[in-house]
């Protein structure tokens, strides 16, 4: 068995009455990030992450010349959405009412789950089939069914490994990227005992087969079928729902009841428009043109149909979206969950998505978690940062994750959540910054100094003051004079 | 639960600075929903009819599915049956109670069982049309209905799709406007778009294909070609 290091587990029971979630270990970010760089088995995976998916949205891309283009377009449809949201959100209740389906409004999360609740009990549900959704991630729904008597069953291959194992997900769309197929084969050996104990699990499509095998009755068996929604759609009342695997096309056809917990920024106007995010979302997601199941369902059952479920339920997820509209984070509602800022972050690619401490990781993790579960407990999320940039180069929605980063940092100091030394550091900067001289002076003597002491390797090893940033990295030493000794060369003097 | 939907409608108002929408901003609404507007449609897709179906062939097979071209409907049953045999798959068949499949001369050449109805359990193989297929991509867009059972395209190992050639279209706008004009009022309760046999790469991210959903999409397009001349 290899060793492993015990991971930080934030699926702890929800607060009760409060509407949070789940209990975060966002506070531990610093000791969760160091046990996920010294913990082997996540540093294989994260590397093998890092080679495939940018690879393939490259190649992606390279095949699509109009990609530009498509995420303008893209980013249009949802900047259009949340200006008219109250509007689309109605339209999208009256076309799923005609359609034969109900609509529910759940302002948090302990009214979703209840609501999720309340409609497994009235079907006297023992089984709800999932099919991932991170929104079902978000409202803890799997303990409070459980604690309920009710039977979640994961059908994602990722999402049912790691039910399995009792983690939380560590990407937005490969929840169990962190896993090797041997901690894999361990966790199956224990959890299936129906099967010989010697067989052999090595390889990955032996794996597959067990749990296609396992999952295959369950899809039969369940009462309710629960899945998300990557958007919903105001013209038809439609869900569209979108997997590689088939499992939720399964989740949503065979049980009595269909389930789907969406959050207010998914709705889209038309068809046309969910067309055009599809053609972004695959291409930045995996470097697939098109998932393999792309599926808009309108309500239950018709007439003559010989299959699909009898009742068809939406329940829209409020949690904090409302209130950051209009707002500093109004551009975070255009993500669309594809995972491109998570696979491209160079902290997301050197920690995995654990050490974020809550359901989402990566920079959208970091923009988006603390707004909805406050920045009191997760104030290292927006600090977790280089502020490269990459993460908006990538975003097909155009979304300025490193502004935002900045808005919660600059909230940070502001309500003093900043610690002492860097408040410090910021104080004296800001007394220079207003005396030009001083700062000239000050700013100068500092580059000359760090250049003497930087000039032999080109780079700082470790620096007093800044151990944070040295801890994982080199600052690159001082190359030449200072930018404003520069600009004042350019301009003749006037500066 | 009117309660949550009146505070979440309010809360969005006053972060958005405003009251219900003006009744000439419903219009604007009304108008954008009533007369969907495409967004950029990738170049690749406009291509006349003969190189739009080898696009579509193309596409469909770089995402792993098999597609086997046949002169026209008659020629089905046989195709269908030697791409079964070829694997070692049993000629036995669940198809959808589609008059398009009913016409077709399933015995008269071959030794396939054929029987119909939604998708269950121990289906191995299972026919269904296709409403269109879209080139960009290699997708296609399936309807369902009382002729055209949703489980029947994921549960079988199986997924065999026949599709008329002339059904091809370039891009999924296309065949939006053609399911509007079709069915001329809501949608059918799903619309699949199915582009390749379902797969997975959850475990170290090494790709495998039969995840859930069938391991085997095969796609036989009608051409519809005069036999002697095609
Ligand atoms: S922020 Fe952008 S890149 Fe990141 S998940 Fe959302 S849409 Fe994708």
């Amino acid at each position: 068995m290899p060793p492993t290091t015990p991971r930080p587990s934030p699926r702890a029971t929800p607060a009760a009455g409060t509407g949070d979630a789940l209990e975060s270990t966002t506070r531990a970010f610093d000791a969760n990030t160091r046990r996920a760089l010294a913990d082997t088995n996540l540093q294989d995976a994260l590397a093998r992450l890092s080679h495939g998916f940018p690879a393939r949205r490259r190649d992606a891309v390279a095949r699509m010349p109009e990609f530009e283009q498509l995420r303008d377009a893209a980013r249009d449809i949802k900047v259009h959405v949340l200006e008219n949201l109250d509007a689309y959100l109605e339209r999208f209740e009256a076309r799923v009412k005609d359609n034969g389906g109900q609509v529910h409004w759940a302002r948090d999360a302990a009214e979703a789950r209840d609501l999720i609740l309340g409609i497994c009990r009235d079907v006297g549900a023992r089984t709800v089939t999932k099919s991932k959704s991170m929104i079902g991630e978000e409202i803890a729904i799997n303990e409070h069914l459980e604690n309920n008597g009710v039977e979640p069953v994961e059908t994602d291959l990722g999402e049912y490994i790691i039910q399995l194992r009792h983690e939380p997900p560590s990407h937005l769309i490969a929840p169990a990227i962190h896993l090797s197929k041997t901690q894999v084969a361990e966790t199956f050996r224990k959890v299936h005992e129906q099967f010989p104990a010697e067989r052999s699990l090595e390889e990955p499509r032996v794996l597959l087969d067990e749990a296609r095998s396992v999952l295959r009755s369950r899809y039969f068996e369940a009462d309710v079928g629960l899945t998300g929604a990557n958007m919903l759609v105001a013209e038809t009342g439609s869900v569209v729902v979108v997997t590689n695997e088939g499992n939720a096309d399964l989740t949503q056809s065979l049980p009595r009841v269909h389930v789907v917990i969406a959050s207010i920024e998914k709705v889209v106007p038309t068809l046309e428009d969910a067309t055009a995010i599809l053609r972004v979302l695959a291409r930045s997601a995996t470097g697939q043109e098109m998932s393999v199941y792309t599926t808009f369902s309108s309500g239950p059952r018709r007439p003559g149909d010989l299959d699909g479920p009898d009742a068809y339920h939406v329940i829209i997820l409020d949690n904090g979206r409302s209130k950051m509209l209009g707002g500093d984070f109004h551009e975070m509602l255009r993500c669309i969950r594809c995972g491109a800022c998570l696979n491209h972050c160079p902290v997301y690619k050197s920690i995995g998505g654990h050490a974020y401490g809550w359901v989402y990781s990566g920079p959208m993790g970091a923009v988006l978690t603390p707004n909805l579960i406050g920045l009191e407990d997760t104030g290292k999320l927006p600090n977790a940062s280089t502020l490269c940039g990459k993460c908006e180069e990538i975003c097909p929605m155009r979304i300025p994750l490193p502004k935002m980063l900045r808005h919660w940092r600059e909230q940070q100091f502001a309500t003093r959540q900043t610690p002492a030394t860097s408040r410090a550091g910021m104080k004296l900067w800001a007394f220079l910054a207003r005396r030009p001289a001083l700062y000239r002076l000050a700013t100068g003597t500092a580059m000359a100094v760090l250049g003497m002491l930087g000039r032999r390797r080109g780079r700082f090893r470790t620096l007093p003051m800044v151990g944070g940033w040295t801890a994982a990295r080199d600052l690159p030493a001082p190359q030449g004079p200072t930018f404003s000794s520069l600009w004042k060369q350019r301009n003749g003097g006037t500066s | 639960m009117s309660e949550a939907r009146t505070q979440i409608l309010a809360t969005i108002r006053g972060s958005l600075k405003r009251g219900s929408l003006p009744a000439e901003g419903q219009a604007a609404l009304d108008q954008r929903l009533g007369q969907p507007r495409s967004g950029p449609i990738p170049a690749r897709s406009q291509l006349d009819p003969v190189a739009r179906i080898d696009l579509f062939v193309g596409e469909a097979e770089r995402v792993d599915a098999t597609v086997d071209r046949v002169a026209g409907a008659a020629e089905i049953p046989t195709a269908i049956a030697t791409y079964l045999a070829g694997r070692n798959l049993p000629g036995i068949i669940k198809m959808a109670p589609d008059p398009a499949l009913r016409a077709i001369p399933w015995s008269e050449n071959t030794a396939l069982s054929v029987t119909e109805g939604p998708g269950v359990g121990d289906d191995m193989v299972s026919v269904t049309t296709a409403f269109a297929g879209v080139a960009e991509t290699g997708t296609l867009v399936l309807l369902s209905g009382p002729e055209a059972p949703t489980t029947l395209n994921f549960v079988p190992d199986t997924h065999i799709v026949v599709i008329d050639a002339g059904c091809i279209a370039g891009t999924y706008e296309q065949v939006w406007t053609e399911i509007r004009a079709a069915v001329g009022g809501p949608l059918p309760r799903t619309v699949n778009w199915i582009t390749g046999p379902s797969r997975t790469a959850d475990i170290e991210q090494t790709l495998l294909l039969g995840a859930h959903g069938p391991r085997r999409l095969h796609i036989v397009v009608v051409e519809n070609r005069d036999p002697e001349n095609g």
